[in-house]
């Protein structure tokens, strides 16, 4: 598909079915590529029909049934003469006539839920690395081109290709089935895949070293895919929770860049830009998610985004309420970020010195920019400037996010 | 499919491992190796003989060379192996999950067979069952 395809009515349904559809295919034809090829090929008849004779009414069902009769040609194709005269003898009478439907529409719609959540499954397998996992999804379930997935991971589309082709060679050869798993493996490898979202939804919020736009795309297609998930899988809190954080963050998108694409902490942050609506769903998601229990570590993480979403300023944020969450969260899912965040939290609500004090008895976090920024910023509330730009120097040169260094560079100089 | 599962771990030392411990090491293996057979999921496994019994032929053209292993000079080393039939990857490592060990890695790995999945994947009856209904 072409770019300027991409923003059409076709390129909308492309984004909102293809995943969709993709999901079917492979349960049909048990092969990623067949699949993911035969929706294309459905995609390019939607471009030129669509225009002309309007969108039906079910463009999802549409497409999966178009694609269907794409890779059904294709095989009669690429079949042995052999083969070709059995599977011909069948396919003839089963073959609908396209844009009529094949099945009843609500049959039909929970069983592509079943597919979504096979795919979603398959694609967030824990055999497969996290970075094969993070290109499958937004592959197959996302839609997004080879290129664009390329692009937003900074790495060329050769190798963004190779990951994929080894991830799905992965996929067939070593057996991973495409089955939604069984109960007593389903705590373990949802958590796969709210990791594999959760990494995206960051991958498009921080950025580790891209400018912005293609990243907005990337944390948007994050929240899609959770709130598709929390959809087909109701009722579990850590999606719930997962979906949460998001929102709750991504509230503040408005607020968070200033002029020249400098982020704004969020104690700097205009909170009118805060997009109420945004707020209003993840706080009565979080609110859901903490009730229904047992607390997971999305659901704590949404719980101390939405004591920021609700304080007038940050002056009148509960910090302590805070940092009891952060004790929680170390609670359930230790670390040394989180000790570092808890720390934050304590400076706010007792005082620079004692946040310091906190921070620096956190090990492992060196290499880690965010704590250096993090320490310079206390530093300098308690005046030592001049190890407060040493501090910033030590984050300036751990960190390869354009917007992130001018910010830093804006720190050092407004402290000499 | 068939999969390979090799122990991977660092040998214990025995001498320092007392008998009552030792047997019940050895008992625990002996169920979860019964559990497998009784499940018809095993096809063979062996533990190995400690590193020093190794030996490794090196080949280079037309020349062999003997000389003494293991043929990887880590602190890890396979300890033993199974080979088990299960329908996926997700079976295989529902049973892998369960041998009795404290510190150690499996490396589940499917072996070669000779209807390759290629074949398999799309002949004929197959297909057309999947193809017929997709739906089902």
């Amino acid at each position: 598909m072409r770019a300027e395809d991409r923003d059409s009515v076709v390129g909308r349904a492309f984004r909102e079915e293809s995943g969709r559809a993709v999901a079917t295919l492979i349960r049909v034809l048990g092969d990623f590529d067949a699949a993911e090829e035969a929706v294309q090929e459905a995609f390019v008849t939607a471009l030129e029909r669509w225009p002309r004779d309007g969108v039906p009414a079910n463009p999802g069902a549409w497409i999966t049934r178009v694609a269907r009769n794409r890779a059904i040609d294709r095989l009669r194709r690429d079949r042995t003469l052999v083969e070709k005269k059995a599977i011909l003898e069948g396919l003839e009478s089963l073959r609908p006539p396209v844009g009529e439907p094949a099945l009843e529409e609500e049959k039909v719609g929970t069983e592509i839920e079943d597919d979504r959540l096979r795919l979603i499954f398959t694609c967030c397998h824990p055999a497969l690395t996290i970075e094969a996992r993070v290109a499958l999804t937004l592959r197959s379930l996302g839609g997004l081109e080879t290129a664009e997935i390329a692009r937003a991971f900074l790495v060329s589309e050769t190798t963004m290709a190779q990951r994929l082709v080894r991830a799905k060679r992965k996929i067939a050869g070593a057996g991973i089935p495409y089955e939604v798993p069984a109960a007593e493996q389903m705590p373990e490898r949802l958590t796969g895949v709210l990791a594999t979202l959760y990494l995206i939804f960051n991958e498009g919020y921080l950025g580790s070293s891209s400018e912005q736009l293609v990243r907005v795309e990337l944390s948007a297609e994050a929240i899609r895919l959770s709130r598709l998930l929390d959809a087909i899988l109701p009722g579990e809190p850590e999606v719930q929770g997962l979906l949460a954080l998001m929102l709750l963050i991504d509230s503040r998108r408005r607020a968070r860049v200033g002029p020249q694409g400098v982020p704004v902490p969020l104690e700097d942050q205009d909170r009118s830009l805060w997009d109420g609506e945004v707020i209003a769903e993840g706080l009565a998601l979080s609110e859901r998610a903490a009730a229904a229990g047992p607390v997971g570590p999305y659901t704590v993480q949404a719980r101390i985004a939405a004591a920021h979403a609700t304080a007038p300023s940050a002056a009148d944020t509960d910090w302590v309420k805070i940092t009891r969450l952060y004790e929680w969260l170390a609670a359930v899912a230790p670390g040394p970020v989180v000790e570092l965040n808890r720390a934050a939290a304590v400076a706010m609500s007792e005082g620079p010195g004692r946040g310091l004090e906190l921070i620096d008895a956190v090990e492992g976090l060196d290499e880690y920019g965010p704590m250096h920024a993090a320490r310079a910023d206390l530093l300098s509330r308690l005046g030592r400037d001049r190890e407060a730009v040493a501090a910033f120097e030590h984050a300036l040169g751990l960190s390869a996010n354009p917007a992130e260094r001018r910010y830093l560079e804006g720190r050092i100089a407004a402290l000499r | 499919m068939l999969y390979l599962l090799s122990l991977i771990g660092e040998e214990p030392d025995w001498e320092k491992i007392s008998p009552e411990d030792m047997q019940a090491d050895i008992d625990a293996m002996g169920r979860y190796n019964d559990e497998l057979k009784e499940a018809g999921v095993m096809v063979d496994g062996h533990g190995l003989r400690g590193r020093e019994t190794a030996s490794v032929v090196s080949f280079a053209g037309e020349e062999r060379t003997v000389t003494d292993g293991p043929f990887a000079e880590t602190k890890e080393q396979l300890m033993g192996f199974w080979i088990i039939e299960a329908a996926n990857l997700d079976e295989a490592l529902e049973w892998t999950r369960k041998a009795p060990l404290q510190e150690a890695a499996i490396e589940v790995r499917p072996l070669v067979e000779e209807q390759g999945e290629e074949n398999e994947k799309f002949s004929g009856e197959k297909l057309l069952s999947r193809v017929k209904d997709p739906t089902r």
